[in-house]
């Protein structure tokens, strides 16, 4: 019974994170109808930056020899999960304004820009790669050059084509954006896995014989004001408004009058920004090891979660990351080499029995 | 009867150009450059066999590499389980000859394509209700667990991977007619499917379903034959893929082989046939013959790269739903010098 209790506690505490990310999901999923599939790897970011951040960018003390220094930390700390939460904000916009929004609006010239900047970079570290160190300067300019050579190539062939409706196309592209971002972890932070050290004293608490961590219950009060902030955004600003709006109808939406783009960029910066907050503080709290694909399976996991509670669905988004967190825990508890399988079973399960997920509305689909 | 006699004619060629072509690469072509043919081959397969699903059926689905698998670990489990205990009744399935071989391969192709086929039915005909996205995502969660099954069993080695099927491998050149075999079939297979009655109720369930089921298809029907079908040929090509390798591990099918044969698909476009041809033989072999460590290092960050800037300038892939085909091409060389009609 105890040994139930505990397992359930463990797997509140993984649900939770899962919530967090599930909410990013959720939230795109409300007002683009698009499979955010990039996410997984903002909560990457966030980790990473979490990583070096506590290792190289701010002054953490080391606790075993200064065991005074344990506010600094804690202050340094609440700073980390802000940049994480910034920096991910950031790349959710990043993602949103050239990835997604020309599959939307078309392409533009500042999208031939972008991506022809894009492609010219490995043609850039190709060259350099293949040269000695002297003459990356050169190459550095020719790359600059290819990109400017690209940006018109890349313009003419935007011309000709329309905006593409399409829902596969936008999986495909999210699919696309996410591989990006994984292997070019790979390539930049490296494949071996790296470890934030303890910032934070740790303890343990014993009630009723449970054992309760001081890191799960800081991610659990953590999540608990995020989720709160995220609510009342949702629920009582103007932006958490258009939101709203945006998710019933995105072309009456448009006709009131709302800047629909700046609200969708607005939601992609509120989902990135939980997700990085996220995988700060599993990497920082959990010991767990960070490497360029850590948001794979979470981000899989959640996106499942998502589903679970109804895609689209805030507190919906909520309700899933706990269950499946819990369901995870208890299964891991006893067969712990199908714990990865869980939430694929789970999610074909759901999708079979009640596509619209437990909390959705169950919407007929119209010739 | 001419029309019989056409077409045994054609097999007959085939099978002849095949062995011939087969000689010359053993006997003139260093062994790396036959195992990269080797892997053209499979996944020039994989990507016809898929596009037979997403293109041709516009059924999207990701987790291609769970029928692979199967159809590698059932090959292998023949070879190395199996066919040990056979072969005391049954002296022929002996390895190490000619006919022995050929049979032991004939058998494990059997078994790996009907085994994935059924894995097909399984997993298509509860999904394929589903459309969309959500088709896609459940697809990705099947391929998953197929590879975690495989992952939790033991008689196949879990983690660790099958032992080495090398008994075909030493005599390599046996692989490579039936990898090249196999691909005529399947685009012979799509190329015919197009051209019947029945490839035109496939067409219809792309362009919409909803008509095409007013129309009287019965279109759950079309999708899951259309995704049996292809997991099947995904099967075979799993079965010589095990083979030809030292060694197989459920690593190897994972989620990124899965997106691998999707970019394919994609990039060549999707229900051309001879897009995903191409395509599936220009992404293996590129990579492999512009062999350096930063194509090697770099090759996902490109791949993924290009699916995104093509999806954003053209959706419909480089060939779209045309085909390139060899009669219309010289037709069109001959018209050159004429005047426009």
């Amino acid at each position: 019974m105890q040994a139930l209790v505990q397992t359930l506690i463990y797997g509140v505490e993984t649900g939770a994170i899962y919530a967090l990310i599930a909410l990013g999901y959720t939230m795109v999923y409300g007002v683009l109808r698009l499979i955010n599939f990039a996410h997984g790897d903002v909560y990457m970011i966030g980790a990473f930056v979490g990583f070096f951040a506590c290792t190289q960018w701010l002054p953490f003390k080391d606790l075993s020899q200064h065991p005074e220094a344990a506010m600094l930390n804690v202050v340094l700390a609440l700073v980390t999960l802000l940049l994480s939460m910034l920096i991910c904000a950031l790349l959710g916009i990043t993602i949103e304004r050239f990835a997604y929004r020309p599959l939307r609006n078309g392409f533009r010239n500042a999208d031939a820009h972008f991506w022809g900047f894009v492609i010219a970079l490995p043609v850039t570290a190709f060259a350099g790669a293949m040269t000695t160190t002297k003459r990356q300067g050169v190459f550095l300019f020719a790359g600059v050059v290819i990109g400017f050579i690209m940006r018109p190539v890349m313009a003419y062939l935007a011309k000709r084509i329309k905006p593409s409706g399409s829902r596969l196309n936008a999986l495909i592209t999210a699919i696309g954006v996410s591989l990006m971002l994984e292997n070019g972890g790979i390539n930049i932070f490296g494949a071996d896995p790296k470890f934030i050290p303890d910032i934070l004293p740790k303890r343990q608490f014993n009630l009723f014989g449970l054992v309760f961590d001081s890191s799960g219950l800081i991610i659990l009060a953590i999540a608990a004001i995020l989720m709160a902030l995220l609510r009342y955004i949702v629920l009582y600003t103007r932006p958490g408004k258009a939101m709203r709006a945006i998710s019933h109808d995105i072309d009456a939406a448009k006709l009131m009058g709302i800047n629909t783009d700046r609200v969708i960029s607005f939601t992609f910066a509120l989902g990135a920004s939980l997700a990085g907050a996220a995988g700060f503080m599993v990497a920082a709290f959990t010991n767990i090891k960070v490497v360029p694909l850590f948001g794979l399976q979470p981000g899989l996991k959640a996106f499942v979660a998502a589903v679970l509670g109804g895609a689209g669905n805030i507190p919906g988004a909520t309700l899933g990351g706990l269950i499946m967190g819990v369901v995870e825990s208890l299964v891991a508890s006893k067969f712990p080499q199908w714990r990865d399988a869980v939430a694929f079973i789970l999610l074909i399960v759901i999708l079979l029995v009640r596509p619209a997920g437990l909390l959705g509305k169950n919407t007929a689909e119209k010739v | 009867m001419r029309w019989l006699l056409g077409r045994i004619g054609v097999v007959v060629l085939t099978c002849a150009i095949l062995l011939v072509a087969n000689r010359l690469i053993i006997d003139n072509i260093k062994e790396y450059y036959v195992s990269v043919l080797v892997l053209c081959g499979l996944y020039a397969t994989l990507a016809v066999s898929l596009n037979l699903i997403n293109g041709i059926t516009g059924q999207f689905s990701i987790g291609h590499a769970g029928f692979y698998a199967v159809g590698a670990y059932v090959g292998g489990a023949w070879t190395m389980l199996i066919r040990p205990l056979v072969v005391k009744s049954l002296p022929i399935l002996q390895t190490g000859t000619q006919i022995g071989d050929h049979l032991n391969l004939f058998i494990a192709l059997v078994l790996g394509t009907v085994c994935a086929g059924l894995t097909g039915l399984l997993v298509g005909l509860p999904s394929l209700r589903l459309r969309g996205d959500y088709l896609a995502i459940v697809t990705l969660g099947f391929g998953e667990v197929i590879r975690i099954v495989i992952l939790n069993m033991d008689v196949v080695g879990g983690p660790r991977g099958f032992t080495p099927i090398t008994e075909l491998v030493n005599n390599h050149g046996i692989p490579l007619v039936w990898i090249f075999g196999l691909l005529v079939v399947v685009v012979a297979f799509s190329r015919n499917l197009l051209k019947s009655a029945q490839g035109l109720k496939f067409l219809a369930v792309r362009e919409d379903e909803i008509a095409a089921d007013a129309m009287g298809v019965n279109t759950t029907r079309v999708k899951v034959t259309a995704f049996v079908i292809g997991s099947a040929f995904a099967g075979a090509a799993g079965v010589l893929y095990a083979h030809c390798q030292t060694g197989i591990t459920p690593d190897s099918f994972d989620m990124n082989t899965s997106i691998i044969i999707t970019t394919m698909v994609v990039l060549g476009g999707t229900g051309s046939i001879s897009g995903s041809l191409l395509a599936g033989i220009a992404l293996t072999a590129l990579p492999e013959l512009l062999r350096n460590d930063f194509i090697k290092e770099y090759r996902m960050v490109i791949f993924s790269t290009l699916l995104v800037v093509f999806m954003l300038t053209r959706p419909q892939g480089i060939f779209g739903h045309r085909e390139i085909a060899l009669p219309r091409f010289l037709r069109r060389l001959g018209r050159k010098g004429e005047p426009n009609p």
